[in-house]
C-alpha cells in the first residue's frame, strides 16, 4: 500500500489535479489501501544511508579514544537514570504489554485512523498534507514557508525532519533553519551530524561544546565555560531573539490522537513549548506511525516515554494542540504526513512492529555495539539497534545491508524497549531477506553462501557430519608452534583470520564426543 | 518423578567438534543424578548460524533433521543456551518461512520438551546440589542467550554456590555481551574486539582463576582472547564444574 499524497482542508488548493480530494467524513481508505506497491525512502534525499559499511564506519570511531570515553560516560548515565525510574513503577511490564498493544492496533487499522486524524485536524481548523517521501515534504514544507513571506524558521528538534534534510532542502530555497534543542544547535553549529535519537551531540563533551560556542556563537562571553549551565544559558541568550522574531515554526511530532486531532510535543528544555506557541504559523511534520487511536492512550506513553527516554518520571513539557485558535497561538497550523518508506515497512508482517517505536532511545543507551561504535557509524539519522532495523527497512535492504549484522542479538534492546519490539528476531529477518535479495540478483554466490549451503549439506546427514569433523581435525596440525602452546591455534588463515586476530582458536581436540560416545558406550542410539 | 528420567543430550556441534569435555560433564552429571542419557548419533547441528547470518533456506533441512532426531524424547538436553534459544524460538519461524506449517508445530512441541542444562537440573529435577567439588575461584559470565531468550535467571549461579568449596565472585557487569555473537565476530570484529575487551578487563578485575559460562561459544571467545593475553585466567564449561568431584576432579584445561 502507500499512501498517496494529497492536500486537503480547510482553503487547501488541491495539488496534483488527477487525485480527486475524497470527501471529508467519508471514510474510503481502500482506494489508497490496498495498493500492493511497496515503494522504499528515494535515494539521493535525506539521511537514511551512509557512505561506508558499519564496519569501516565503526573502525574510526572505536579507535577514537575520546569519543569512547564521551560516549561511556553519557549512556552509562542515563542507563543508570532510566533503570532506577522504571523499577519504581510496579506495573512496568503490563504498561509495556499495553504499549505494544495499543500500537499494534495502531498499525493494523492505520489508514483508517489517519484518515481520522485527517479530518479531525481539519475540522479544528489545521491543514493536512500528504507527503509521499522526503521530496514532497521538503517541498510542501519549503512551499509553506515561502507562502508565509518569512526567510527564517525556528525548529523543535524532529527526527523526521533530519530524515528528510529539511534544513538542507529550506537552505537550498534562501530559508535559514534555527535548532532550538541545545543539543540539536550544537550538532548545527558543528557542521556536524546528531549520533543519538534523544541527545544528538552525545558524542560532544562539555570541553568540546564550549570550544564550539567560543567559536561560533555570535557576541559570546569570551570567559564562557564549561559549566553545564553557563552553556545551556549561552545557547539560551542566543535564541532567545529568534524565538521572538520568527514567524514561523517547524516541529515534529511525538503523539498524533487519531480521534481528536490533537497532535504532542514532549520535551525537557522549553525551546519547543516556544516554537509552538510563539510563531504564527506552525508546520508538523509526522511520521504517519505516529498516531495513537484515543486521547485516553496517551495516558501509557506518557508514562512510558519519560521514563525509558529521558530516565525523568514526568517529561517538563508536555505540549498538545488541537487545531487553531483564534488569538492563542499559530493561526495557521500545517500538519504533513510523512511516509517515506513506512508503508513498505507496514507491508511486511515480520517487520511491521518496527514502526511501534516511539524513539526513546533506550535501545541506544543500553547497546553495547552503540556504547562503542557511536551514532554516526550507522550512517542514517536513526542510529543504535532501533537504527539498525528502521533504515534498511525505509531505504529497502541493500542500500543498508550492513546494519542488520551490527549486531551480537545480545537482546539487551529488546528488554528494554518500552513497547516490545523484539528487535534481535527482525534484525534476523532482515538478514534472510538479505540473503535471499543476494540469491536473487547475483549470478555467481558469494563465498558465505557457498560455504553456509556446504555446511548445510554436511550437517544434513550425521556421517557426512562425522567425516567432515575427522577432516577438521587435520587442523591439529594447523599452526602449530613450538612454544608447547598445543591447546591453542594463534592463527587461521581466509576469512578466520579475524577471528585470530585478537583470540586464539583452540585446538581440535583428538576425539570427538560423537567418538569418545561410540567408544565408551559401544553402541550407538 | 516416576522412574528414571530418560534424557537425549543435544550435544551441539561446537561441543561434539571442538569441547568433547562439555558433552562428557553433561553426561556425567545427568547420570550422577540418576537419568538415563541417551545419545542420538544422528544429530549434527541445530541451525543456528545459518539462521542469524541469514541462511535460512539452508537452516531448514537442520531443522527438521533436529525435529526427527530429537522428537521421540520427552526431554532433550543441551550445555548451550544459545542453541536452546534456537530451537525454542527460530526452528518454528524457520519452518514457517518456508512454508512448512506442519513441520512448525512438530518443532514448537519439540521446542518445549527442550531444555539448557541448568534449566533442566533445577526446574526438571528440582535439584541444585549436584554433589560436585571444585576448590576453585569462579566468576560466572550469564550468556545473553540464557540470560534474555531462555530466562535462565539465576539458577546457574544457584547450582555453582552449591558446589562444595567453590567460591564465587560476582562479575561487574555481566549481563553484557561479551561480543561473541557468532559471525558478528568475524563481520565486525574491531566492534566484537572492543567488547572482548571489556569483558576481560572485567573478569581480571575479580581475582578469579575460572571464568565459567554455560556456552562452549561465549568461552571459546572469552577464553580466546584471555589466552592470546596469557592472563593465566582460564574459561570453563559450567557442565564441567557440576562433573567434578573429589574423586573425579575436572581436568584444568
Ligand atoms: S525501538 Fe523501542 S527502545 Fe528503541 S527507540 Fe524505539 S521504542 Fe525506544
Amino acid at each position: 500500500m502507500s499512501v498517496a499524497p494529497q492536500e486537503r482542508g480547510k482553503g487547501a488548493p488541491q495539488e496534483r489535479g488527477k487525485r480527486a480530494p475524497q470527501e471529508r467524513g467519508k471514510v474510503v481508505p481502500q482506494g489508497r489501501t490496498l495498493l500492493p506497491v511497496v515503494v522504499h525512502a528515494p535515494r539521493g534525499v535525506g539521511h537514511l544511508r551512509g557512505d561506508e559499511s558499519f564496519p569501516d564506519a565503526a573502525r574510526g570511531a572505536l579507535a577514537d579514544t575520546q569519543l569512547r570515553r564521551n560516549l561511556g560516560h553519557a549512556t552509562a548515565t542515563i542507563r543508570d537514570k532510566r533503570a532506577k525510574v522504571v523499577g519504581e513503577v510496579d506495573d512496568w511490564e503490563a504498561l509495556r504489554t499495553a504499549g505494544k498493544a495499543i500500537k499494534d492496533h495502531t498499525m493494523a487499522r492505520l489508514p483508517e485512523l489517519l484518515t481520522q486524524l485527517e479530518a479531525n485536524v481539519t475540522a479544528a481548523g489545521g491543514v493536512v498534507h500528504w507527503a509521499r517521501d522526503a521530496t514532497e515534504a521538503n517541498q510542501i514544507v519549503t512551499r509553506l514557508v515561502a507562502e508565509t513571506g518569512s526567510r527564517e524558521v525556528v525548529k523543535v528538534k524532529s527526527m523526521a525532519t533530519q530524515e528528510i534534510a529539511l534544513n538542507e532542502a529550506l537552505a537550498d530555497a534562501g530559508i535559514e533553519a534555527f535548532e532550538t534543542d541545545l543539543a540539536e544547535l550544537i550538532v548545527q553549529l558543528g557542521d556536524d551530524k546528531p549520533s543519538h535519537i534523544l541527545v544528538p551531540a552525545i558524542h560532544k563533551n562539555r570541553a568540546e561544546i564550549r570550544e564550539l560556542f567560543a567559536r561560533t556563537l555570535p557576541g559570546v562571553d569570551p570567559e564562557l565555560t564549561d559549566d553545564p549551565a553557563a552553556l545551556a544559558g549561552a545557547a539560551r541568550q542566543h535564541l532567545r531573539e529568534r524565538f521572538l522574531t520568527a514567524k514561523v515554526g517547524i516541529s515534529g511530532a511525538n503523539f498524533a490522537v487519531a480521534d481528536t486531532g490533537t497532535l504532542s510535543v514532549v520535551e525537557s528544555e522549553g525551546n519547543g513549548r516556544m516554537c509552538l506557541t510563539l510563531p504564527e504559523t506552525l508546520i508538523t511534520v509526522m511520521g504517519i506511525e505516529k498516531l495513537v487511536p484515543t486521547w485516553q492512550d496517551l495516558e501509557v506513553f506518557l508514562q512510558l516515554l519519560p521514563r525509558s527516554s529521558t530516565g525523568e518520571r514526568m517529561n517538563p513539557y508536555t505540549s498538545l494542540w488541537t487545531g487553531v485558535h483564534e488569538g492563542d497561538g499559530p493561526q495557521s497550523f500545517h500538519l504533513v504526513l510523512l511516509d517515506n518508506g513506512r508503508t513498505a515497512v507496514l507491508a511486511d508482517e515480520a517487520g511491521r512492529e518496527t514502526l511501534n517505536c516511539i524513539r526513546c532511545s533506550a535501545c541506544l543507551n543500553v547497546c553495547p555495539v552503540y556504547e562503542r561504535a557511536g551514532g554516526h557509524a550507522y550512517g542514517s539519522v536513526y542510529p543504535g539497534p532501533i537504527g539498525a532495523i528502521l533504515s534498511p527497512q525505509l531505504t529497502g535492504i541493500e542500500d543498508n545491508a550492513s546494519l542488520p549484522y551490527a549486531s551480537t542479538l545480545c537482546g539487551a534492546c529488546y528488554e528494554v524497549c518500552p513497547v516490545k519490539i523484539d528487535i534481535p528476531s527482525i534484525l534476523v529477518h532482515l538478514r534472510a531477506e538479505h540473503v535471499e535479495a543476494q540469491r536473487e540478483t547475483r549470478r555467481v554466490p558469494t563465498a558465505e553462501a557457498i560455504s553456509m549451503a556446504a555446511a548445510s549439506w554436511t550437517m544434513a546427514d550425521a556421517s557426512r557430519w562425522e567425516k567432515a569433523q575427522t577432516a577438521s581435525r587435520a587442523g591439529r596440525l594447523l599452526g602449530r608452534r613450538r612454544d608447547k602452546d598445543a591447546g591453542r591455534i594463534r592463527s587461521l588463515p581466509g576469512p578466520l583470520a579475524a577471528w585470530t586476530a585478537a583470540r586464539d582458536a583452540p585446538r581440535p581436540p583428538a576425539e570427538t564426543f560423537r567418538q569418545w560416545w561410540a567408544r565408551d558406550r559401544g553402541a550407538d542410539t | 518423578m516416576a522412574g528414571r528420567p530418560r534424557v537425549a543430550l543435544l550435544v551441539t556441534c561446537l561441543a561434539d567438534t571442538l569441547f568433547p569435555d562439555v558433552g562428557k560433564a553433561s553426561v556425567a552429571v545427568l547420570e550422577r543424578l540418576g537419568c538415563e542419557v541417551v545419545f542420538p548419533a544422528a544429530q549434527t547441528c541445530c541451525g543456528q548460524a545459518h539462521i542469524n547470518t541469514g541462511y535460512q533456506r539452508d537452516a531448514l533441512p537442520l531443522v527438521r533433521g533436529f525435529v526427527e532426531t530429537f522428537e521421540g524424547f520427552d526431554a532433550v538436553v543441551a550445555p548451550s543456551g544459545s542453541c536452546v534459544g534456537s530451537v525454542r524460538h527460530q526452528h518454528a519461524i524457520v519452518a514457517r518461512r518456508f512454508g512448512d506449517e506442519a513441520l512448525a508445530q512438530r518443532a514448537e512441541g519439540l521446542a518445549a520438551r527442550t531444555y539448557e542444562l541448568s534449566e533442566y537440573l533445577v526446574d526438571v529435577l528440582g535439584v541444585t546440589d549436584v554433589g560436585a567439588s571444585y576448590p576453585h575461584t569462579v566468576t560466572y559470565h550469564p550468556t545473553c542467550h540464557s540470560l534474555r531468550m531462555l530466562g535462565v535467571g539465576d539458577k546457574p549461579l544457584a547450582l555453582l554456590r552449591a558446589v562444595h568449596g567453590l567460591q564465587l565472585v560476582e562479575l561487574p557487569a555481566a549481563e553484557e555481551c561479551c561480543g561473541f555473537g557468532g559471525t558478528f565476530a568475524v563481520k565486525n570484529a574491531d566492534t566484537s574486539t572492543a567488547m572482548l575487551a571489556d569483558k576481560m578487563s572485567a573478569v581480571l578485575t575479580t581475582g578469579a582463576e575460572v571464568c565459567a559460562a554455560s556456552d562452549s561459544s561465549c568461552l571459546m571467545h572469552i577464553g580466546g582472547g584471555l589466552s592470546r593475553l596469557k592472563t593465566g585466567v582460564r574459561t570453563v564449561h559450567l557442565a564441567e564444574i557440576l562433573a567434578s568431584t573429589d574423586d573425579v576432579p575436572a581436568g584444568v584445561a
